[in-house]
């Protein structure tokens, strides 16, 4: 990817931490690599179970675009997110799905990446809760947007005291599966 | 998130809520509405920390409400709102303005009428702002088109209102109020803060609205030593009703404008970026005004010059620097999330120029988006 602001749209059910994640991807851009992001979120009324998605810009420069015209990188963690948000995806972009939640993604001519997020949550953490972690890791390995070590700091610092050994472990899991797809 | 310290990671709403304790509010009277709610969740836990007060009301009514009676005890006061909530408040509003009680309220904008589009962004309460509440009166209205905007202009509408005691209102919209970006909060002592002037008499010869020369009569606390008298209808200095007193109303009234108009030095505050050269001026504020820089920059790289002009005091309409700064150019371009709010302002302030005036407005609530902007421009070249 080479054009200097990208455009990241991240999807799933309300519930998955998808807002959460979109504003750690921002923190880690913008406090630990002092570079630039801007992030926002629409979620629908019904909170928990609907169509959630969070978007961040990112740059090395300021950033006056404050709403996604055309996805560089677009993450669905459930069908219908994806459904809903992928109709302006860049035609290159980088879409990454969770293949157990996404089943039906006709992308011929953008490169996909499927990643059990899912499954790394359970299997390798024990807890599903860290999903939009192990999506966190996945995509900074996938698209280089955003360094693990930045990535790492910024959920240490935003995730509740306590929780940070296994969230951390759970960004490590999501990017080290990942690293070996790119 | 606190201000003082390093680089954050912020949300417009977070700022502007940081921008008002930082100012000294510490009274907010709160009802929750989207896209304005983060306001309200901040004050909640930041206010008691800091002996303040923040109470959630029955409804907006109420909640502006008690910011008034907050404020007239001496306490810097705000509530937060959008379209459905302002609505709610003008006739609390237009009291506020009346008897001259300094008050913060934030709208940020959703797209109406009604509860409309909960909760996508508009910019349709500009002429809300200005004459929502009914009666012949001023207003003050500022509009950020950043975070860190949210946070500065929150200061500066505290300080407003308390200067020249009446209500100012922050028009944040929904885009602005709910992004997140890079911010450097400035420090407590590097804000200059604005206290509202007291009397200095003895109480017994107080009158609240003695006019002292400034134009802007002492505001003594209620409750203290002064006492006073408060009538939502016309009143004479010492604040009892005056109602067919035609003299003392002409003069009231009169002396509400005056003391906006006097010293609008103080209130105009506008951003003009490239307009130097600039033969196609956008005008615009709050979140369109991010996309008109956009544009802007994009033109430019094309050879477009193009330049913006920005508004950040909304109310009173800067007229004079509008004109002074469209005199050299051949277009103007007002760019709008509403059906044109502001177009008979525009017109007003440049009717004596050649420069023609052009609309890009657009009530969906969806931002008008740096690329519909920069087609309008290309257009026009």
């Amino acid at each position: 990817m080479n054009n200097k602001e990208y455009q990241v749209r991240l999807s799933g059910f309300g519930g998955q931490g998808i807002i959460l994640a979109g504003i750690i991807l921002g923190e880690a851009v913008s406090l630990y690599e002092n570079r630039f992001a801007v992030q926002f979120q629409s979620y629908g009324p019904e909170a928990r179970g609907g169509a959630s998605r969070a978007e961040v810009v990112i740059s090395d420069e300021e950033i006056d675009l404050l709403e996604l015209i055309e996805p560089d990188v677009f993450l669905a963690l459930s069908q219908q997110a994806f459904d809903k948000y992928i109709g302006d995806a860049h035609e290159k972009a980088l879409v990454i799905v969770d293949p157990d939640y996404v089943t039906n993604a006709p992308l011929s001519s953008r490169k996909v990446f499927a990643v059990p997020v899912s499954r790394i949550a359970r299997e390798q953490i024990g807890k599903t809760i860290v999903i939009n972690m192990v999506a966190l890791g996945a995509l900074a390995a996938i698209t280089g947007l955003v360094g693990i070590d930045a990535l790492k700091k910024a959920v240490s610092a935003r995730v509740p005291p306590g929780t940070e050994k296994i969230n951390l472990k759970a960004v490590l899991a999501g990017y080290e599966s990942a690293r070996e797809m790119n | 998130m606190n201000s003082g310290c390093n680089m954050q990671f912020l949300q417009g709403n977070e700022a502007c809520a940081l921008g008002a304790i930082e100012a000294g509010v510490r009274f907010f009277g709160g009802y929750p509405i989207t896209p304005a709610t983060e306001i309200a969740e901040v004050m909640a836990r930041e206010l008691p920390k800091l002996g303040g007060v923040f109470v959630q009301f029955e409804d907006e009514i109420a909640s502006i409400g008690a910011v008034i009676g907050a404020s007239v005890a001496g306490t810097k006061a705000m509530t937060a709102t959008s379209g459905p909530g302002f609505s709610l408040k003008q006739e609390n509003l237009g009291y506020a303005i009346h008897v001259q009680i300094p008050c913060v309220v934030v709208n940020v904008m959703r797209g109406g009428p009604s509860t409309g589009l909960p909760t996508l962004p508009s910019q349709s309460d500009v002429m809300q702002a200005r004459w929502g509440t009914h009666g012949d009166h001023p207003i003050i209205a500022l509009a950020p088109y950043s975070v860190r905007e949210c946070f500065d202009l929150t200061v500066r509408a505290v300080n407003l209102s308390e200067r020249f005691r009446i209500p100012v209102i922050v028009l944040s919209d929904a885009i602005i109020g709910h992004v997140r970006e890079k911010v450097v909060l400035p420090k407590r002592e590097e804000l200059t803060l604005v206290e509202r002037k007291k009397p200095t008499v003895d109480p017994e010869d107080y009158k609240p609205f003695e006019d002292d020369g400034t134009g802007i009569p002492p505001m003594a606390n209620l409750g203290e030593d002064y006492l006073f008298h408060i009538t939502s209808n016309n009143y004479d200095d010492e604040g009892f009703p005056a109602t067919n007193d035609h003299d003392i109303a002409g003069r009231r009234i009169k002396s509400l404008y005056n003391k906006i108009e006097r010293y609008r030095d103080e209130i105009d505050d506008v951003d003009l970026f490239m307009v130097e050269d600039a033969e196609i001026i956008i005008v615009a504020y709050g979140s369109t005004a991010r996309s008109a820089r956009r544009a802007v920059m994009m033109a430019r790289e094309e050879g477009i010059k193009a330049g913006l002009f920005r508004l950040k005091t909304i109310w009173p309409f800067p007229y004079d620097h509008l004109k002074a700064a469209a005199e050299s150019a051949n277009h103007l371009l007002l760019a709008e999330m509403n059906m044109s709010q502001l177009d008979s302002e525009v017109r007003s302030a440049t009717h004596d120029l050649e420069t023609k005036l052009h609309g890009l407005h657009q009530s969906n609530g969806m931002l008008i988006t740096p690329y519909q902007i920069y087609d309008s421009l290309k257009g026009l070249v």
